[in-house]
């Protein structure tokens, strides 16, 4: 369970009193915090706690309107989101996000191309092998390359959920950042979702967002409770689930 | 690994084995059609509209069906494809070459101009930005009088000759000047079969499919709209040339939003996103317009019942359907 505990201590990111405002409203208000590398960080809380906008701090879908992200002891606040995934910060979508018309393998495919060729308009892509060749193996370790000629939009929600993981992995990401992996998906679709995010944190960083609490409890390093766009609590998920404010928060409006 | 590079070049669910025969040799059967085209033709004249406005639509089609923006401005870069290479000859004695080439770069220029402006917007907003800019361009070459003649057009275009390597290819002869035509339209139909299977295709494609996705895989969405457009005014550009030396003249309605509305119509008639859509889109229009124009002054009446029958019963278009049922 604490895989973390025996590595090094490195922090990967870093997140110095970031806040985040829409208009009045404070969705997220001076968060600092410190992810390590190797680690699997969760961010739980109830509905509106700032869990997603803080996510999307974190992959920089958009920009902190205070405070500093910090990637690997570079600032990287305010940069444009395809510049994060060229870092090596991958995520994948709350709500399921594949190019719909595209094949599975497509899919991927496209998702590793961004590393290699993105504004090539004369070669032609059939020459990239070695694309295909990964995306084969990719498809392979996410479960889906039975389906791999389908066109995406004909897969299952749970087959999608496992395709968003693979597209994410297709940037070779040093840190992997999963909005809510398990939405919508049946107890059985959830432990095999379970089993691979265990799988791809012995190889890289996963931070995590979701809203059940006993689901991470398993299998987190670490713990950071949002609520009312505020860091409640930070700690083990020992010392998380014995924390008095995190308690009344879930007993509040009773735990999932 | 057998069947690895299948996907790519046929990127869309599995279909019948005509359709990936098709999709293989896309351009060179474009070519074969073109090529035999004039001979089942009644006029040459008619068949040299139809590469042309083929030639556009085909241009328009990149950034209409791949990359999945309606742009209401590509008038706007048609035309000044066609003024740029009449501008050439008629001002500046350019020989057919360059003036085709300063239509190309028209077009090139013209696109990268509203794209910079227009790109940000989409939707409806995108549609009405290059719609505003296409106008102000109207009226850019409508003033310049002494460089455009202004509402008379452009006049004076003559390109009797073309000179091909000591090769004198007599122009006023509609077969041949059919053939110097499509030997343009066939190289822009390889060019852009090209540019539909590089790396750079399938970005379009997945910015088309889903915007946020594809910058999450950290593709910078902005730059690819735009290099988009940028090419698709090339082929416009190219397009508008053509038109220039067929007419010999320019008229200040190319730069009108009719001919903004008349490709869309093309496009959605053949099929949007689709490689010979287009080119089929253009045929079918241009053969209606000119037979039903026989028999009736009021022919817009029907060709328009059709098209609006076309779009309610085959919203795929023309070829888009042939496909659909090909899958099945």
């Amino acid at each position: 369970m604490s895989a973390a505990e025996g590595q090094t201590k490195e922090i990967i990111l870093r997140t110095r009193g970031v806040g985040k405002t829409f208009g009045k409203f404070v969705a997220l208000n001076d968060i600092s915090a410190e992810f390590s590398r190797g680690a699997i960080t969760s961010i739980i809380g109830p509905n509106g706690a700032g869990k997603s906008t803080y996510f999307n701090l974190l992959c920089g879908a958009f920009a902190p309107t205070k405070g500093s992200v910090e990637f690997e002891g570079k600032d990287v606040t305010g940069l444009p989101q395809h510049r994060f995934a060229h870092m090596g910060i991958a995520k994948s979508f709350q709500i399921t996000s594949v190019f719909p018309q595209l094949t599975t393998r497509e899919n991927i495919r496209v998702g590793l191309q961004a590393l290699v060729s993105r504004y090539d308009i004369w070669r032609p892509r059939a020459r990239l092998t070695e694309l295909v060749e990964r995306a084969d193996e990719l498809l392979a370790l996410v479960g889906l390359w039975e389906s791999r000629e389908r066109a995406a939009k004909t897969l299952a929600h749970g087959e999608q959920r496992a395709l968003e993981i693979g597209m994410a992995l297709a940037s070779q990401p040093r840190l992997l950042l999963l909005d809510e992996p398990t939405a919508g998906m049946s107890p059985e679709e959830t432990r095999t979702m379970m089993d691979l995010i265990v799988k791809l944190a012995k190889e890289r960083t996963v931070i995590l967002v979701e809203h059940k609490m006993k689901l991470v409890l398993g299998i987190s390093d670490r713990i950071l409770v949002l609520h009312h766009g505020e860091l409640l609590a930070e700690g083990t998920p020992q010392e998380v689930r014995q924390n008095e404010a995190v308690k009344r928060v879930y007993l509040g409006q009773r735990e999932h | 690994m057998t069947g690895a590079t299948e996907s790519i070049k046929q990127p869309r669910a599995t279909t019948g084995s005509w359709y990936e025969f098709a999709t293989r040799h896309r351009a060179s059967i474009v070519a074969a059609v073109i090529l035999i085209f004039p001979l089942v033709m009644p006029f040459t004249a008619l068949a040299v509209n139809i590469l042309i406005y083929g030639l556009y639509a085909v241009g328009f089609n990149l950034v209409f069906g791949y990359l999945g923006l309606l742009s209401f401005g590509h008038a706007a870069l048609f035309g000044t494809g066609a003024y740029l290479c009449g501008i050439a000859i008629v001002h500046f004695g350019c020989p057919w070459y360059a003036a085709i080439a300063a239509g190309i770069a028209g077009g090139l220029l013209m696109a990268s101009l509203i794209g910079v402006l227009a790109i940000r917007t989409r939707g409806i907003y995108f549609a009405m930005v290059t719609m505003a800019l296409s106008q102000c361009v109207y009226y850019l070459f409508y003033q310049a009088v002494d460089l455009t003649g202004g509402e008379n057009g452009l006049r004076g275009i003559n390109v009797r000759t073309i000179d091909l390597f000591g090769l004198r290819l007599d122009f006023i002869n509609p077969m041949i000047r059919y053939y110097v035509i499509a030997a343009f339209v066939i190289a822009a139909f390889f060019v852009m079969s090209r540019i539909l299977a590089s790396p750079f295709g399938a970005v379009i494609e997945a910015v088309r499919e889903n915007e946020m996705r594809a910058r999450a895989s950290g593709y910078d969405v902005t730059k690819t709209r735009l290099l988009t457009f940028v090419l698709s005014g090339g082929f416009c550009g190219l397009a508008g040339a053509l038109q220039a030396l067929h007419l010999s003249i320019v008229p200040i309605e190319i730069l009108h939003y009719e001919t903004s509305g008349l490709v869309v119509m093309i496009a959605l008639l053949g099929g949007m996103g689709t490689f010979f859509g287009p080119m089929i889109g253009a045929a079918v229009f241009l053969i209606l317009e000119n037979v039903v124009s026989v028999w009736t002054v009021h022919w817009q009446l029907i060709v328009g019942a059709i098209f609006i029958a076309c779009v309610l019963f085959f919203p795929a278009g023309i070829w888009g359907t042939l496909i659909a049922r090909g899958r099945r």
